[in-house]
């Protein structure tokens, strides 16, 4: 079965910086996949050559099997794909509900337009704000109209650079739970830095390490994995399941 | 905000204009008439550049370019036609086809918003330059003399349609003045309420994510610019219809004179643009009229003033204020 996106040997230098370097990753129907690594492994810029803000030094990017290398970004988005960006990117003076009608990028009536993103901004517990100015929101309520604003369209592949980045425990923990339900509709690419986080959402983990491919295994084994622990030596992060567990 | 229906002001913008066309050719002068008729131009000018500028994010130093190329499309299709009707799409064509071909060259070509500045201010003074070397009798375009430094003096001023020996006399060119400034603002209400303009205004706000969105900002940036090309050409056919066609239209003085009135009155707001133009054309013609004192000062010291007092411009400024007062006398 073709992939629904695959990367082949997909290359991405700034000079002599390999950010990402002959990468090859397939990304399958349906399938809820992380991506981890240490502070510039390159994913961040992994997802900008496959939203097409980026041209690809090398390789090729594939949407179902077609040849998308060096497409515009607009016009990926319209194949279906939807981006959150590490940085919250969203239209600060408008209103929320107004930013989630426009992601929805339909042109049935007002009114329609209006159920539907009413609809999904109750989906994302945020429906109290549908009237505030974006600008006004909380960094946690960012993070989530900028969801909301992926999910409108409802495109069959999402990636998520850090979504929970600056969101509290009881935020953290709904996000969970807000990501494994979307994986019932879309397919998921997510770059995290909890380990955590990443168990709860339970899937296969992808571990980039100066823009290679280190190792791709389901959770367990890349927790176990003694390579991850050099990679991530020496950083904060807790590497739950490495203390007797 | 956005959801709102924009009737009120539609209804207000059409009392506003009769009111204007039944009252003021009765109470002003020939002379002061057709200096409100200058001023209603102005509007519409400044009312392109706010579209382009507030709600398209796009700084264009050349407004002027549009506003000259639509006096002198009239001009010379005017003085080629008998019946001056035809000279009005032709006026209004040619700055549109220019804004629209400047916009492709700029969007598609994803030129970076500093020289965007840089081009369009380059194009006007082109532009400026061109038609300032137009002296002398090898320069006319059909019966239409040029005419270089002096510009077109002798411009036949609208005719009724269909009847080319009925010259509009000045009340009524003011009244056609008031009435397309009234559609203009109008036509600029619909098009941010619409679909597209709404993309517009996010585009302005974060051009990067209407693209991950999906929207193929270019067609939209091209969209915005090129009605403000055709608006600006309209305020100079209407400006051709009562002063006359010259070079200084497309001079720097006009070019930053507009950047100016679209900050005072207020950026992102459509009236804003049109109050800065008329009270800030009024105060040059006062400030021409003392001893001694240079226009172009006054103006100066109003817009710093302006920038420094409000800096969101006055109508903003002067809309919040009302939405504070009444919010105090909603409270207790
Ligand atoms: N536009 C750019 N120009 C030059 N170098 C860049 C550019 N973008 C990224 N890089 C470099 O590419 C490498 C990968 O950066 P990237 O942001 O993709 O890492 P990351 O894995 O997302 O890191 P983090 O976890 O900190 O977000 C880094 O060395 C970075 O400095
Ligand atoms: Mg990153």
């Amino acid at each position: 079965m073709t992939a629904l996106l695959s990367t082949e040997e997909l290359c991405m230098y700034f000079g002599g910086v390999r950010a990402v370097d002959r990468v090859n990753l397939a990304v399958a129907e349906g399938e809820l996949r992380c991506l981890i690594g240490p502070n510039g492994a390159g994913k961040s810029t992994f997802f900008r050559c496959l939203t097409g803000q980026y041209r690809p030094t090398a390789g090729r990017i594939r949407w179902r099997g077609r040849d998308i290398t060096g497409a515009d970004s607009f016009a990926i988005a319209r194949l279906g794909i939807g981006i959150k960006t590490q940085v919250p990117s969203l239209f600060e003076g408008l209103t929320v509900v107004e930013s989630v009608i426009l992601a929805q990028r339909r042109r049935h009536g007002e009114a329609d337009a209006r159920r539907r993103a009413m609809a999904v901004l109750e989906r994302l517990g945020i429906a109290g704000l549908a009237a505030r100015v974006v600008a006004q929101l909380a960094h946690g309520q960012r993070q989530l109209v900028e969801l909301a604003m992926v999910v409108a369209p409802a495109p069959d592949l999402i990636l998520l650079d850090e979504p929970t980045a600056g969101m509290s425990v009881e935020e953290t923990g709904r996000a969970a739970t807000l990501i494994r339900e979307l994986n019932r509709a879309h397919a998921l690419v997510v770059v995290e830095h909890d380990m955590q986080f990443i168990k709860a959402i339970a899937s296969t983990v992808t571990v980039f390490h100066q823009g290679r491919v280190l190792v791709e295994d389901s959770v367990a084994r890349v927790l176990a994995d003694p390579r991850v622990h050099d990679v991530y030596l020496g950083r904060s992060i807790a590497m739950p399941g490495t203390e007797g567990g | 905000m956005t959801g709102r229906r924009p009737t009120a002001e539609i209804a207000a913008a059409v009392v506003l204009a009769a009111a204007a066309i039944a009252v003021l050719p009765r109470v002003l002068e020939l002379f002061a008439l057709i200096n409100a008729t200058v001023y209603a131009s102005m509007a519409v000018l400044a009312l392109s550049l706010g579209l382009v500028w507030g709600f398209g994010g796009i700084l264009c130093f050349g407004q002027a370019a549009f506003f000259g190329l639509g006096g002198y499309g009239y001009a010379v299709a005017a003085l080629n036609v008998a019946d001056t009707t035809w000279a009005v799409p032709i006026a209004l064509a040619v700055p549109a086809a220019a804004a629209a071909l400047l916009g492709y060259v700029m969007f598609y070509g994803r030129i970076s918003d500093v020289y965007m500045g840089v081009i369009t201010l380059t194009v006007t003074l082109i532009l400026f330059n061109f038609t300032n070397s137009t002296a002398g009798d090898q320069w006319r375009i059909g019966a239409a003399p040029l005419g270089g430094f002096n510009g077109i003096p002798s411009t036949p001023p609208l005719n009724l349609p269909g009847d080319p020996g009925n010259p509009l006399p000045p009340e009524r060119i003011f009244a056609v003045a008031v009435v397309c400034l009234a559609a203009c603002y109008i036509l600029g209400k619909l098009v941010l309420r619409s679909r597209f303009g709404r993309v517009v205004v996010a585009i302005r706000e974060n051009e990067r994510r209407a693209e991950l969105l999906g929207y193929d900002v270019r067609r939209y940036k091209l969209g915005i610019f090129t009605l403000g090309g055709f608006m600006g050409g309209l305020a100079g056919l209407l400006f051709a219809n009562c002063v006359f066609v010259s070079p200084t239209m497309f001079s720097l003085f006009y070019s930053g004179q507009i950047i100016i009135w679209v900050m005072v009155g207020g950026l992102g707001t459509l009236a804003g643009p049109i109050i800065g133009a008329v009270l800030l054309q009024a105060l040059t013609t006062w400030a021409g009229t003392l001893p001694a004192v240079n226009p172009s000062l006054i103006l100066g010291a109003v817009l710093v003033a302006a920038v420094l007092a409000l800096p969101k411009g006055l109508l903003p400024t002067a809309a919040a204020a009302l939405r504070r007062l009444r919010r105090r006398d909603a409270a207790p």
